[in-house]
C-alpha cells in the first residue's frame, strides 16, 4: 500500500499534480483579490486621513441635530444618530409591512381575475398587469407623488370621502381610535381569546389528524378569536376605544389618523407596482396545479370547494410562496426609493445622517448590513419552508 | 359482441356558435354574475378613460414636451454632434430589419408595419423639414435591410447575430468619438450626455460589461475550487441582497475613495460602474440557471472525446447554457432598462433626471402631468415593445422544448 502511493508521487512531479495545481490556483487568486483589496482601502484610509477623518462607529452616539417629520418612536433634534438610524429603520419596517400587505390583496385579486372565464375581467387584469410590469417604480412614484398626492386640494377646500376621509396637499387623514381607560384590560382579553383560539386550533388538527377528515381549522380558530373580542367589548364598563374622527381646524387638520403625502404616494405606489407582479406569480401557481388533480379529486367524491381546500390550494402554494417572498424583498428594497420624495425611511435618513457627518463609509457599511440581514434571513427562512414542502419522489 | 345504441340516446355534437352575440354569451353574459361583472368593468373603464381622455386632448399642455424635446431625447449633447445619435439609429434600423427579414417570416407585413412606425411621426405636426426627412430614411433604411435579409434568408443569420453583438460596442464608440476618430467625430465628455440617449446607453454599458463577470461569477459559483466558489457566492448574494439605490450610493461615494487621490471619475462612469457592479450578481443567477440545465452527460461525453476542462466549457457547455437562458437575459435587459432611472437620485440627467430638471424651472413647475405622463409613455412603449419581442424569440427558439 505504502509502496503504491510512493510509486504515484513519483510518476507524477508535483507542479503536474492536479491537486497542488488546483491549490496553487486558488493560492493565487486569492493573494490576488486580496492585493486589490488590500490596494483600495489603503487608497480609502489615506484619502479619508486628507479629509480628517477616521474610521470608526463612534460617530453614532453624537447629536443628530436634524428633523425627522414622521417617527414612530420618540425623536427630536437632540436624539442621536444611532437613533435616527432607528426611526428610519422603523418607517422602512411600516411602509414595507403595510405595502405587503395590500400588494398581497391586490395581487391575488388580479391572478385570479387574469384566469376569470369573463373575457372583459380577463382583459382588464391583463391590461392592469402589463401597464404597470412596463413602468419604472421610481417614475411611478415620482408621478403619484407630485401629480396626485400633493394636487389634492388645500385643506380648505378638501375632498371629503365618507368615512369621513379627507384628502388634502397635507396628506390624507382617515378616522381612528383612541384608547380609552378600558383599553388595557381589553388587551389582556384579546390575549386571552388568541390562547383560545391556539388551543381550539391544535385541538381541531389533532382531531383531524386521527380521523382523516381535515376540519376547517382555519375558520373555527378565527371565529373563536372573534367571538373573544366581540363579547369583550360588549363586557366592558366603557368601550376600550372611542371614535376620533378627522376634522378641519382653521387651516389644518386635527384629529383622526394623519397619514403625509409621502407617506400615501409610497405605500400606493409599491403596493400597486409590486401587485402587478404578485398577480403573474399567482396566476401561475394556479395553472401549474394540472387538471388531472382536480379531476382526480372530483372522481374521489370531493365537493368544489373541498377540491380547492385539499388538493389545488396545497400545491399553487408551493409554487407560489418562494417566488411571492422574493418579491416582499423586492418591495422592501424598493421602499429605498422613497429618498426620490421624501419619506424618511432608512436609506432616506442615512442619507441625512451622511450628509451632516461626512461619514460615507461607516454610513453605506450600515446600510448594506441591515438590506443584507433582513434578504440573508428571509431567504434562510425561505430554504426552510422549501426543505419542508419539497415534493417526496420516489 | 356489439352494442348497439337507440338513436335517441346520440346527442347531437356540441355547436360552437361563431356569432358576435354568441361569442358574447359565453365570454360576457355566462352567469348573472358573470353579467354584473361586466357592466362593472365596463363602469370602471368609462369613469377612468373618460376623464383622462378629456385631459389629454382639453386642457393638457403638451407645449411643454415639445419645447424640450430635444433636451428629453439627448440632454446637453452638442446640437452640430446630433447626427451620431442618428447614425446609431440608422444603425439599429438596418440590423432590426435585417434580423425581421431573416427571422420574421411568416407575417412579413407585420414587421412592415413595425419598420413603417417612424412614417407614423412625420404627421406630428411641428417637426423640422430636417428631423422628417431623417425618419423617413429611417424607415427607408429599414424597409431596404428587410427586403434584403428576405431575399437571402437564412444564409444571413449569422451575420445578423454578429451584427447584433457588434452594434453596442459600435454605439458607444460613436456616441463617445474621440481618439482615432477624433477628426471626424470629436471626444464629447459624459457630463454631457443626457435625455433617453443616456438612458439607453447605461443599459446597453449596463450589459455589455457585466457580462463577462456575471459569466464568471456563474462559473465560479458552480466551480470545485472552494476559493472560487465562496468568492463567488459572497459577492452575489450581496449585492442581490441590497437595493440598487445604496449600490449606486455606494458607487458615487466610495469609487472616488479607493482610487488614489486625484483620479476622479466623472458621474456617469461612476454609475456605470454601480449598473454594471449590479448586473453582474443578477446575470451570474441567470447564466448558473443556464448551467444547471445541461445535463451531465454533456460533461461526460465531452471529457470522453478528450476536451480539456477549458474546451468543454467554452465549447460544449457554455454555448448550449447561453442560449437557453437568452430570453431571461432579455428580461434582465428590460428590467435594468427601467431600473436605469434610478441614477436621476444620484444627479445624473437621464430622462427621468432631465425631466426633473426641467420640471424645476419655474416657467414648467405646473406642467408635472404632462411631462411625467410623456416619460411614462416612452418608457412602457420600449419596455413592452422589448418583452414582447422577448416573447416571441423564446417561442422562436425553441427554448424549453426539444
Amino acid at each position: 500500500m505504502n509502496n503504491r502511493r510512493l510509486l504515484i508521487s513519483h510518476a507524477v512531479p508535483f507542479w503536474r499534480d492536479e491537486r497542488f495545481l488546483k491549490a496553487l490556483g486558488q493560492a493565487i487568486f486569492l493573494l490576488a483579490l486580496a492585493l486589490i483589496l488590500g490596494y483600495f482601502i489603503r487608497n480609502m484610509l489615506g484619502n479619508l486621513r486628507q479629509q480628517g477623518l477616521g474610521l470608526g462607529f463612534d460617530f453614532l452616539r453624537l447629536t443628530a441635530g436634524f428633523d425627522i417629520g414622521e417617527h414612530l418612536i420618540p425623536y427630536s433634534r437632540s436624539h442621536t444618530y444611532l437613533q435616527a438610524f432607528a426611526v428610519g429603520l422603523l418607517n422602512t419596517a411600516l411602509v414595507s409591512g403595510l405595502g405587503i400587505l395590500l400588494a398581497t390583496l391586490l395581487g391575488v385579486i388580479f391572478g385570479v381575475a387574469q384566469l376569470s372565464g369573463n373575457f372583459l375581467v380577463r382583459s382588464a387584469a391583463r391590461g392592469y398587469i402589463e401597464l404597470l410590469r412596463n413602468l419604472p417604480l421610481l417614475v411611478l412614484l415620482i408621478f403619484l407623488y407630485s401629480t396626485v398626492f400633493i394636487q389634492f386640494p388645500r385643506v380648505r377646500e378638501a375632498i371629503i370621502l365618507p368615512g369621513p376621509v379627507y384628502l388634502t396637499n397635507r396628506g390624507v387623514a382617515i378616522p381612528w381610535g383612541t384608547p380609552t381607560d378600558t383599553f388595557s384590560t381589553y388587551l389582556q382579553i384579546l390575549g386571552a381569546g388568541l390562547i383560545l383560539a391556539l388551543l381550539v386550533a391544535v385541538g381541531l388538527s389533532w382531531y383531524g389528524k386521527r380521523s382523516g377528515r381535515p376540519p376547517l381549522t382555519l375558520f373555527w380558530a378565527a371565529l373563536t378569536f372573534l367571538l373573544a373580542a366581540a363579547t369583550g367589548w360588549l363586557l366592558l364598563p366603557n368601550p376600550p376605544l372611542e371614535a376620533n374622527l378627522p376634522a378641519v381646524q382653521g387651516l389644518r387638520l386635527a384629529g383622526g389618523l394623519q397619514l403625509s403625502p409621502e407617506f400615501m404616494a409610497l405605500l400606493s405606489g409599491l403596493s400597486i407596482y409590486t401587485s402587478a407582479f404578485i398577480a403573474d406569480v399567482v396566476r401561475a401557481g394556479i395553472q401549474s396545479v394540472s387538471r388531472g388533480q382536480v379531476e382526480a379529486a372530483k372522481s374521489l367524491g370531493l365537493t368544489g370547494f373541498q377540491t380547492l381546500r385539499l388538493v389545488v390550494f396545497p400545491q399553487a402554494l408551493r409554487v407560489i410562496i418562494p417566488p411571492l417572498t422574493s418579491q416582499y424583498l423586492n418591495l422592501t428594497k424598493n421602499s429605498s426609493l422613497a429618498v426620490a420624495i421624501g419619506y424618511p425611511e432608512l436609506f432616506h435618513v442615512s442619507g441625512t445622517v451622511l450628509n451632516q457627518s461626512g461619514r460615507a463609509v461607516e454610513v453605506i457599511a450600515l446600510v448594506m448590513a441591515v438590506y443584507l440581514s433582513i434578504s440573508l434571513f428571509t431567504s434562510a427562512l425561505m430554504n426552510l419552508y422549501n426543505r419542508r414542502v419539497r415534493l417526496v419522489e420516489r | 359482441m356489439t352494442t348497439t345504441y337507440s338513436k335517441a340516446n346520440i346527442l347531437p355534437p356540441p355547436s360552437e356558435s361563431s356569432t358576435l352575440w354568441g361569442w358574447a354569451r359565453k365570454n360576457l353574459f355566462k352567469t348573472w354574475y358573470d353579467t354584473l361583472l361586466t357592466f362593472f368593468i365596463l363602469g370602471v373603464l368609462y369613469a377612468l378613460i373618460r376623464p383622462f381622455i378629456a385631459w389629454a386632448i382639453g386642457k393638457a399642455q403638451w407645449e411643454v414636451v415639445q419645447v424640450n424635446f430635444r433636451l428629453l431625447m439627448v440632454g446637453q449633447y452638442p446640437a452640430a454632434e446630433t447626427w451620431r445619435a442618428w447614425l446609431c439609429l440608422y444603425l439599429l434600423a438596418g440590423i432590426l430589419g435585417l434580423s425581421l427579414g431573416v427571422w420574421a417570416r411568416q407575417k412579413p407585413w407585420l414587421s412592415a408595419i413595425l419598420l413603417l412606425s417612424p412614417v407614423l411621426l412625420v404627421f406630428y405636426p411641428d417637426l423640422s423639414s430636417e428631423a422628417r426627412n431623417r425618419l423617413l430614411g429611417l424607415a427607408l433604411t429599414a424597409l431596404l435591410a428587410f427586403a434584403f435579409g428576405r431575399w437571402r434568408g437564412a444564409r444571413l443569420g449569422r451575420a445578423a447575430v454578429i451584427l447584433w453583438v457588434l452594434y453596442f460596442p459600435a454605439v458607444l464608440i460613436i456616441i463617445r468619438g474621440g481618439g482615432l476618430l477624433e477628426n471626424l467625430a470629436p471626444a464629447v465628455p459624459t457630463s454631457l450626455w443626457g435625455g433617453l440617449m443616456l438612458t439607453f446607453l447605461l443599459t446597453v454599458v449596463g450589459i455589455l460589461f457585466s457580462f463577462p463577470l456575471g459569466v464568471l461569477l456563474a462559473l465560479g459559483r458552480r466551480s470545485s475550487l472552494p476559493a472560487a466558489r465562496w468568492v463567488s457566492i459572497t459577492y452575489i448574494e450581496v449585492i442581490r441582497g441590497v437595493p440598487l439605490v445604496t449600490i449606486l450610493f455606494m458607487s458615487s461615494v466610495m469609487v472616488p475613495l479607493f482610487l488614489p487621490s486625484g483620479v476622479r471619475p466623472d458621474r456617469v462612469l461612476r454609475a456605470m460602474i454601480g449598473i454594471t457592479l449590479f448586473t453582474a450578481a443578477y446575470l451570474a443567477e441567470n447564466v448558473r440557471g443556464g448551467l444547471q440545465a445541461i445535463p451531465r452527460g454533456q460533461f461526460e461525453a465531452a471529457h470522453a472525446l478528450g476536451l480539456s476542462g477549458f474546451h468543454t466549457m467554452a465549447l460544449i457547455i457554455l454555448p448550449q447554457a447561453l442560449r437557453t437562458v437568452i430570453p431571461v437575459i432579455m428580461g434582465l435587459f428590460i428590467a435594468l432598462f427601467k431600473d436605469t432611472s434610478l441614477v436621476a437620485t444620484i444627479g445624473l440627467l437621464e430622462l427621468l433626471g432631465i425631466s426633473r430638471s426641467i420640471l424645476a424651472q419655474p416657467q414648467y413647475v405646473s406642467f408635472q402631468r404632462e411631462v411625467y405622463l410623456f416619460i411614462s409613455l416612452i418608457y412602457w412603449i420600449f419596455s413592452y415593445g422589448m418583452s414582447y419581442a422577448s416573447r416571441r424569440l423564446e417561442t422562436r427558439l425553441g427554448v424549453g422544448e426539444r
